[in-house]
């Protein structure tokens, strides 16, 4: 189990930790900056934490265990080659040039010291240093079909969703939204793409079964079994059995199969949570009940959970990154667009709200 | 020699004292600027070396044209200004 999550807002990095029966906010960091993301490496006991100061760009800090932050270096782009044209769907120059932090993950114990980065506009980044350097993945970054990537909620694509199997850190897979699913099998140097099945019906009717045009909202997969893999898409619900080759869709999900995250349980390949939302050009919660959504068959068939929960003018939009899971599988956390922080003991059964007036919450993550 | 101010916003985040530097174009006194200062570069500048998108540099009261390669001549006795929109939340 664990009992302490940092929360980050856009106001603040908030620790939660739980007393007795209860979580407390103990601890808030970067009071009044924008913190997009944290990462709590458990092997070390090192956190680092992205933040966006907007006009100054985007930064990472560190703090090694029982010591304060510091600055470490930025994950940044090469200079970008002469003569070069890629432009985005709008016409405009992509640029090589961090935009914001979209994923920050541990490598296993075979590589200590080792984190993975994801960015806008696409670039990957790896750190064997504990982010004291940062190299570009090129084999992804030049690939063809990297530049067919688009934009989705933003103007440029963003790399969100990082997987490493925990058995070797040299296979990993990633999503993009939007750029579909992709697996490496040499910790980074080659690419290949994967995701069939899934389905993008806001495309052209030529690319709304092209795995590169898949808009993936979150990629989970069970630690255990990685061959069972979770996305939470644009369109909706899909699974995978076989790591990601194939997908099937899931279409009937009570309220509501359109959302933003997704969370696999750590051991228990049937066992997933979603948090619907109405559908894309209505981002609320649907009948302004905010309800989180289970399966613990694989997929065919959800509960919808509410107990705890505000069932009554609920606007919370729960960002992709917003919910977790812990070692256990028992406990989860999320927190939402206006403030809540909810967590549950009980994969969900019943959930307790900790605040709703935090600002509004970009990342959850057990620590 | 030119003078160099940062605005006040980023001196939480970085602290960038008043200056004076050598050069003759706002690249070269960046950089001139930047050699002691090497964390305050990425406030500034992008991956790129650019201007960041919503940093403005004023040299004597007029604003730069070119924000790519910061070629805009600098005068020895100029004023140079680096400061931030005001916008954001």
């Amino acid at each position: 189990m664990s009992d302490r999550l940092l929360v980050s807002t856009r106001k603040g990095l908030f620790t939660v930790v739980r007393s007795g029966t209860g979580w407390d906010i103990t601890r808030v960091d970067f009071l009044a900056d924008n913190v997009t993301l944290a990462l709590h490496d458990r092997r070390d006991g090192t956190t680092y934490v992205a933040l966006d100061h907007g006009h100054f760009g985007v930064k990472v800090h560190r703090a090694k265990q029982g010591q304060a932050f510091e600055e470490i270096a930025t994950p940044a782009y090469p200079p970008r080659p002469e003569g070069l044209v890629q432009n985005d769907m709008w016409g405009k120059p992509i640029p090589w040039s961090t935009q914001r932090i979209w994923a920050l993950v541990a490598a296993g114990a075979d590589e200590p010291g080792t984190i993975w980065c994801g960015t806008m506009p696409g670039g990957l980044f790896k750190s064997a240093d504990h982010g004291a350097t940062w190299h570009l993945l090129r084999g992804l970054w030049d690939h063809p079909k990297r530049a067919q990537w688009n934009g989705a909620g933003m103007d440029l694509p963003g790399l969100h969703s990082i997987l490493i199997d925990p058995k070797t850190s040299q296979r990993v897979a990633i999503a993009v939204s939007t750029g579909g699913v992709w697996f490496t099998e040499d910790g980074g140097d080659s690419w290949q793409q994967r995701g069939a099945g899934m389905r993008a019906d806001h495309v052209p009717p030529e690319l709304t079964n092209d795995p590169n045009s898949q808009d993936v909202h979150h990629l989970a997969w069970c630690r255990a079994k990685p061959e069972r893999m979770w996305v939470q898409h644009h369109n909706g619900i899909f699974v995978s059995d076989d790591e990601g080759q194939n997908f099937r869709e899931i279409t009937d999900v009570k309220p509501s199969v359109f959302g933003f995250a997704v969370a696999a349980h750590p051991t228990d390949p049937d066992i997933a949570w979603f948090v619907p939302e109405i559908k894309d050009e209505k981002r609320i919660p649907v009948d302004g009940k905010l309800v989180v959504t289970r399966t613990r068959d694989g997929g065919k068939s959800f509960e919808v959970l509410s107990d705890g929960l505000p069932q009554s003018h609920a606007y919370d939009v729960v960002y992709r990154h917003a919910l977790t899971i812990d070692v256990s599988g028992n406990r989860l956390a999320f927190g939402s667009t206006t403030g809540g922080l909810w967590v549950t003991e009980n994969q969900g059964d019943a959930w307790k709200c900790v605040t709703h007036t935090l600002p509004p919450v970009y990342a959850v993550t057990f620590a | 020699m030119p003078k160099v101010a940062f605005t006040p916003n980023i001196q939480r985040h970085v602290s960038c004292p008043d200056t004076e530097a050598e050069g003759r174009t706002v690249r070269e006194v960046l950089d001139a600027v930047f050699a002691g200062n090497t964390r305050a570069r990425g406030y500034v500048l992008d991956d790129q070396g650019a201007l960041r998108r919503h940093m403005a540099i004023f040299i004597d009261g007029q604003q730069i044209t070119d924000r790519e390669r910061l070629s805009d001549a600098v005068g020895a006795h100029s004023s140079v200004y680096v400061f931030q929109a005001l916008s954001g939340g």
